[in-house]
């Protein structure tokens, strides 16, 4: 690995700030604020991680930590991670990622920073999906995953296509979308209240979105849909620094506008779509997780910073909600939602004075 | 730059539209328009309202296609190209450009440099001086880590026009550049064109104030607004008081420019108050 960094030569050109970094066939200007950023976030992701495996009803020490992760530890210790604590921590921090880039990449697709997958019918539909699962019998966790990801995608195609008229979508996506998921939300509410009680009682506890007793394979699915989308979101977040100036603008520097959104779209569904068949509707980490990347990168906030942060913000309200309501165990969603709604709040209080 | 194929079907302009019909079924804005626009020169495209003059410029930029007909760029057609093929040679300052919230004016001009940049690589030499000299030409280099939310009118169409030239084309359309700029900066812009036009680029610009138009273009379109060329040439031979009357329905007279000795249009007095009433 020969990475070349040239530090700018000339400093009273203050233009463009930052290092240009070579790297085989990869050239990127690297911003210091968007390296600092990305040290903070990844040791605020270490921190959460540790506390996540060290404490709960047996605390454990770093030591012990680090033994059982480096393939030496006790017994005890390692069954409490690698059993009970370590897949779930690796659950929070994968759907959290997937959660936070599919946000980022909508919120500048639709250039409304108040737009999260629920706005294109995509959380509505899952819904939808995870319900009729649920009323067909479906008894793991996995089915009803499937039962949601087959209801939001088949929900955002056909927004999608309810959208597009003469050869592109642009602002009518949302508007199509917000009809879709009010109608789509009074559907649910009608197939909850005519099934059997133990399948709206289980399907209203799923619509909340948890992480209680997720194992390997849940985090075996996700680093899989990670590994494949990931690659999807860089080409996806470079097409986006076109398409954020408005589709005029895209077409005029060449990234064809409409196949840029298809692109952006059919990304992001697919994280939030794993990510809630994993997880379930968790509210507002797709939402919140851009937002809070801005004070970090101090500028408009990437698909991957946003994946860090969405990381970071629902493996800390998950051991937040083990740790807090202990022994309940809460579904994480519920913390998640809580907190969404007074940042959301928050922030439109404070968006009414400064124009940022 | 390009194996030239097919054989250009007329040699004299880097761009121009054959036979076009502009507009979507129901609402054609223009039919069988040809149009080119000649190298080198700073063309002002005037005309009324809804005369499909935002929309030629779109067809010409390839934002929108065309229902019949066909644009050529470089004597081919610019279907042809690939879509980044064409933003390398021509680029269009579009008339509602908004920011995104959020975003620098470096960051923003960065992003002219789109076409020329690849996935994997992202930011080059290249990048860096064509981004440094657009703020420089357009005097925003100390706004560079401004948001573009904070700017006034004039900063921020000065901040867009750099994006326009970071891009580095030869060709530049700008649709109505000046709007929603008070005088001042609406002369600022022009200066910037001129000063552009000067420095080899061929420039295209959609002008509603037809005194500007005269005395920045060297040459002229009106439209009609039924979509033809009611006129083309020099501002000195299309800026005629009969064609501001036909097009704009404006009784006029024509008088040199004081300043530059270009035509320019004063309207005929139509106030039926006695002027003894504005004493």
């Amino acid at each position: 690995m020969t990475a070349v960094l040239t530090k700018r030569r000339n400093a009273n050109r203050r233009a463009v700030t930052g290092w240009p970094v070579r790297l085989g066939p990869v050239a990127l200007l690297l911003k210091p604020r968007t390296v600092l950023a990305g040290f903070v976030l990844l040791a605020g992701i270490a921190a959460v991680t540790v506390t996540a495996l060290g404490t709960g009803e047996v605390d454990l020490t770093l030591d012990e930590i680090v033994a059982v992760l480096t393939g030496d530890g006790e017994p005890g210790p390692q069954f409490i991670i690698e059993t009970l604590r370590l897949p779930r921590a690796l659950t929070a921090l994968t759907v959290g990622a997937a959660l936070g880039a599919s946000g980022a990449l909508l919120q500048g697709m639709a250039r409304n920073p108040l737009v999260s997958p629920d706005i294109i019918g995509f959380t509505s539909g899952s819904a939808t999906g995870a319900i009729v699962s649920f009323i067909l019998g479906a008894d793991s966790l996995m089915q009803v995953g499937a039962g949601a990801l087959a209801g939001g995608t088949a929900a955002s195609l056909l927004v999608y296509l309810l959208a597009y008229r003469r050869g592109g979508t642009g602002p009518r996506l949302v508007l199509v979308g917000v009809g879709a998921t009010a109608a789509l939300t009074a559907f649910n509410s009608y197939l909850i209240s005519k099934a059997p009680i133990h399948d709206a009682m289980a399907a209203q506890s799923w619509l909340v979105g948890g992480l209680n007793n997720r194992g390997w394979d849940h985090v075996t699915v996700m680093a899989a849909a990670l590994a494949v989308l990931m690659p999807l979101v860089a080409v996806a977040a470079f097409r986006l620094r076109a398409l954020e100036l408005g589709d005029t603008t895209a077409q005029v520097l060449g990234a064809r506008a409409e196949a840029s959104r298809l692109l952006l779209l059919c990304t992001s569904v697919g994280l939030a779509a794993m990510a809630t068949a994993i997880a379930g509707p968790v509210a507002f980490v797709a939402f919140a997780a851009p937002h809070l990347t801005r004070p970090l990168t101090g500028g408009r906030p990437g698909p991957f910073a946003a994946a860090g942060m969405g990381a970071l913000l629902l493996a800390g309200c998950d051991v937040a909600t083990q740790r807090l309501f202990s022994p309940v165990p809460l579904p994480v969603g519920i913390l998640t939602a809580g907190l969404g709604g007074c940042y959301l709040a928050w922030m439109l209080a404070t968006s009414r004075r400064s124009h940022r | 730059m390009t194996t030239m194929e097919e054989k250009p079907v007329q040699t004299a302009s880097r761009l121009r539209a054959e036979s076009v019909t502009l507009g979507y079924p129901g609402n054609i804005v223009a039919r069988s328009l040809t149009v080119s626009l000649p190298d080198d020169a700073f063309t002002a495209i005037v005309g009324p309202n809804a005369c499909g003059k935002s929309t030629l410029l779109k067809a010409l930029a390839r934002v929108t296609g065309t229902q019949q007909g066909s644009v050529y760029l470089d004597g081919r057609a610019i279907s042809s190209y690939g879509a980044k093929e064409v933003a390398r040679r021509l680029g269009l300052l579009a008339q509602s450009a908004t920011a995104p919230e959020g975003i620098t004016v470096g960051d923003l001009v960065a992003r002219g440099r789109y076409p020329h940049q690849t996935m994997l690589r992202q930011w080059s030499d290249a990048d860096e001086r064509a981004v440094n000299a657009a703020l420089a030409q357009t005097g925003v280099t100390d706004l560079a880590a401004r948001f573009v939310d904070e700017l006034s009118g004039g900063q921020r169409q000065r901040v867009w026009l750099a994006m326009a030239l970071a891009q580095e084309t030869s060709i530049l359309l700008l649709d109505e550049p000046t709007t929603f700029l008070d005088l001042g900066h609406q002369y600022e812009i022009l200066d910037l064109c001129a000063r552009l036009h000067a420095g080899g680029r061929t420039i295209a610009a959609v002008l509603h104030d037809l005194n500007q138009a005269a005395r920045y273009a060297t040459h002229v379109i009106a439209l009609a607004a039924d979509g033809t060329i009611a006129a083309e040439g020099p501002p000195e031979e299309v800026i005629t008081a009969e064609l501001v009357d036909g097009l704009f329905g404006l009784p006029c007279r024509i008088i040199p420019d004081p300043e530059t000795g270009t035509p320019m249009v004063v309207p005929r007095s139509r106030n039926t108050v006695p002027a003894a009433h504005y004493s």
